[in-house]
């Protein structure tokens, strides 16, 4: 890849694409490129953390993110350790505090923790000395997918400046949104957000997005579109739309993605609520990365690791 | 004992005065204010400093009885001095609520034996603070309430407030009103608005404040009781406010020196020090709060003082309590903000802090006039220090402002003619 240049890492934690420079993005996407290489090898594995302990801290149920950074962590032969506790404001266990100082007495390299609070991460960072990587907080951020989802969408098209790039679906109450945001603006893609005017937060242009409730505008320019997944379960204040109604305005059937450009990059992060924000024909048509975003996910996530518990100082 | 307090710029707003005086204290009294004094009193030298009538502070949160591990009458009095509080007067929300006069009484003794400085009580407007059934006020005035509040949750149903109103004006008991509408509040945790989109957390919009401000001024008006509103953070209902005033509306407010000297952004690290109710606002709610001031819309500066402990609050910024504390940064923060800004006068801040709350509550202090209760503060304006953890006096340290250097401190509080530092 080009305009790559090696830069010294220095961040123990990641939180957030926002607390990223570009060059930093960049320097992932690029260590992330030579361990993709590694994964299409016979042998999938490299020495790169041996004897360092990765622990998945997980409050919250997820099945993909948690088995893509364990076989990351695995291939880069780190121990891994699953703990999966109830997130609850009543204090009947510990607190997310003394969790992490007691996982770190256990001599843990890096956490890895996925939390239904935003900025939970951010305070357990600042709680231990260990490595903590965001996967996936409240609707604050979830850096690694969107570092897959650029890194997927860099080797389509062989770069990220310049492409127009819509992000459609529940923007309000999605992680995913606001990392690829601040990630692919920094980066220099023009990037629009679609989605009915309630799920569109507060300000949200102010990161430097265009803002649009019609699908046929935020799809007619677009190079990649990189679709959410509507989440009906968590809808408390039952103002969705129906999912019916919802896939007539802004689902992808195969007749809108006839109106794009040929070879727009149709992205999701997964799992697809097939009819609802794509048809099956889209999800599994010529047009969809979808799976390799997944095989993607690896590398990725054997970058992020490698960089975090190699970072040189501790910026804090 | 007796006190000579010499040279200090004497600011006594309520007789009009800014001069360089000398006070003798005797007997618990202020008994003389004039040039060149002298007297076998024992001299405290106030060269350089301000001497104000001591500081009324009429939100606090001591948490005693039923929260003695976040706060208690002794460690809260023991802040309120250090901060330049010579009064204070306590919010309700203890564990039981103190909406019967029994508890009252039973906090007057606590009182009587721990306080360091006037403690006052506020009363709350509802049994059990639930909104449903207004407390009997006749009965806690008597037993020395001196205003009530649900404060901590409003009362939302129109019926009771309004018969909380009329009760109010006939025992002349103020309402200090809480307002927010929880139908728009909801579950929020800080300001509606893009730090909160960027950030993934639930935001309160201004709306939840200014629309109950707006109600509450309303069905004040149909009383024609008075209305105190606490804590205003939101523009506007500073706006709100000022109407009502000009329209001849009972209607006094206050604000907090953290709505003056932080911002929503302050969130951004999710330091659950910046989680109040209300939430920290914009750089423009700020600028308005501070015209309010200067202009008179806003009345008073207050701290809503809320002790939490570490185990409370170091927890996800979704879980943490509300709140801050405030009684030992008040006075520094708000002549950062108002003096230093050119906002205020030294002199106009004090009746901010002073005179109006002393007034607004109809308690006997913020005057340095012959006869007063020697109750007096010893500022010095210039002095710049920095507040850390580990001097907090109050039991809890939830503040967002340690490590800050802060100008302008206390160097002597009298508390009834007795030196309290």
């Amino acid at each position: 890849m080009a305009n790559e240049k090696k830069i010294e890492w220095t961040k123990k934690d990641l939180l957030g694409l926002e607390y990223l420079s570009r060059e930093e993005i960049e320097h992932i996407l690029y260590t992330a490129a030579s361990f993709k290489e590694v994964t299409t090898r016979q042998i999938k594995k490299v020495p790169a953390l041996r004897g360092k302990t990765v622990v998945n801290l997980f409050y919250e149920p997820s099945t993909r993110t948690r088995i893509s950074f364990e076989l990351a962590a695995k291939r880069l032969s780190a121990d891994v350790i699953n703990v999966s506790v109830e997130s609850s404001s009543v204090r009947k266990g510990e607190t997310l505090i003394d969790t992490g100082k007691n996982i770190e007495a256990l001599k843990i390299d890096i956490i890895v923790v996925r939390h239904d609070c935003s900025g939970a991460p951010n305070i357990l960072a600042r709680s231990v000395k260990a490595s903590v990587v965001n996967a996936g907080d409240g609707w604050h951020e979830h850096p690694t997918q969107a570092l897959l989802d650029i890194f997927t969408l860099k080797s389509k098209l062989g770069r990220i400046e310049g492409l127009n790039v819509s992000i459609i679906g529940d923007i309000a109450h999605s992680r995913v949104a606001r990392s690829n945001i601040w990630g692919l603006t920094k980066l220099g893609a023009k990037v629009t957000v679609c989605a009915p005017k309630m799920l569109i937060p507060e300000g949200i242009e102010k990161m430097g997005v265009k803002v649009t409730h019609d699908l046929d505008e935020a799809i007619k320019e677009a190079d990649a579109i990189n679709v959410l997944r509507m989440q009906f379960e968590r809808d408390a204040s039952g103002a969705f739309p129906t999912k019916i109604d919802f896939f007539r305005q802004y689902g992808i059937s195969e007749e809108r993605l006839k109106r794009c450009k040929k070879d727009i990059v149709v992205m999701h992060p997964g799992p697809i609520n097939r009819g609802v924000e794509m048809s099956s024909g889209v999800a599994d048509g010529q047009n969809s990365v979808i799976l390799e975003q997944v095989t993607n996910g690896i590398a990725v996530r054997m970058a992020v690791l490698y960089l975090v518990a190699h970072a040189k100082k501790d910026t804090r | 004992m007796k006190y000579l307090i010499k040279n200090g710029r004497v600011i006594d707003p309520a007789n009009n005065i800014d001069d360089i005086l000398d006070i003798l204290i005797s007997d618990g009294k202020i008994e003389k204010a004039s040039k060149a004094l002298s007297d076998k009193a024992k001299l405290i030298d106030a060269k350089g400093m301000i001497v104000a009538p001591g500081l009324v502070d009429m939100h606090t949160h001591l948490r005693e009885p039923g929260r003695e591990d976040e706060e208690t009458v002794l460690t809260g009095t023991l802040a309120a001095i250090k901060g330049g509080f010579t009064s204070v007067a306590c919010m309700p929300n203890t564990e039981p609520p103190l909406d019967n006069p029994a508890i009252i009484k039973s906090l007057k003794d606590i009182i009587k034996k721990d306080a360091r400085a006037n403690v006052f009580i506020i009363g709350s407007i509802t049994e059990g603070r639930e909104g449903k059934r207004a407390t009997d006020f006749h009965k806690m005035k008597k037993e020395g309430a001196v205003a009530v509040s649900d404060d901590g949750s409003s009362v939302d149903d129109e019926l009771v407030m309004s018969g909380a109103l009329e009760q109010s004006k006939e025992e002349n008991l103020l309402i200090i009103s809480h307002c927010e509408d929880r139908k728009l509040s909801g579950n929020g945790v800080m300001n509606h608005g893009f730090t909160a989109t960027k950030l993934g957390l639930k935001g309160m919009p201004s709306e939840s404040e200014y629309e109950r401000v707006k109600r509450d001024i309303e069905l004040a008006k149909k009383s024609s009781a008075r209305i105190h509103i606490a804590h205003v953070s939101a523009k506007e209902s500073v706006d709100i406010i000022r109407r009502a005033k000009s329209e001849g509306v009972k209607v006094t407010a206050e604000t907090a020196p953290h709505y003056l000297a932080l911002t929503e952004e302050c969130c951004a690290t999710y330091d659950t020090n910046t989680k109040m109710n209300p939430p920290l606002r914009s750089e423009e709610d700020a600028e308005e709060l501070k015209r309010g001031l200067k202009d008179g819309t806003i009345d008073v500066i207050a701290t809503d003082h809320a002790p939490h402990t570490d185990s409370e609050k170091d927890v996800e910024f979704a879980f943490a309590p509300f709140g801050i504390i405030g009684l030992e940064t008040a006075l520094s923060l708000s002549a950062m903000e108002l003096v230093e800004k050119k906002v205020l006068s030294w002199a106009e801040l004090i009746v901010k802090m002073s005179i109006n709350p002393a007034k607004i509550l109809g308690i006997d202090r913020g005057s340095l006039k012959k006869g007063s209760i020697a109750d007096i503060v010893i500022i010095d304006p210039n002095k710049e220090y920095t507040y850390t953890r580990d001097s907090i006096l109050s039991r809890s340290k939830n503040s967002p402002f340690i490590n800050w250097i802060l100008k302008g401190k206390v160097t002597a509080v009298f508390v009834g003619g007795e030196l309290a530092t």
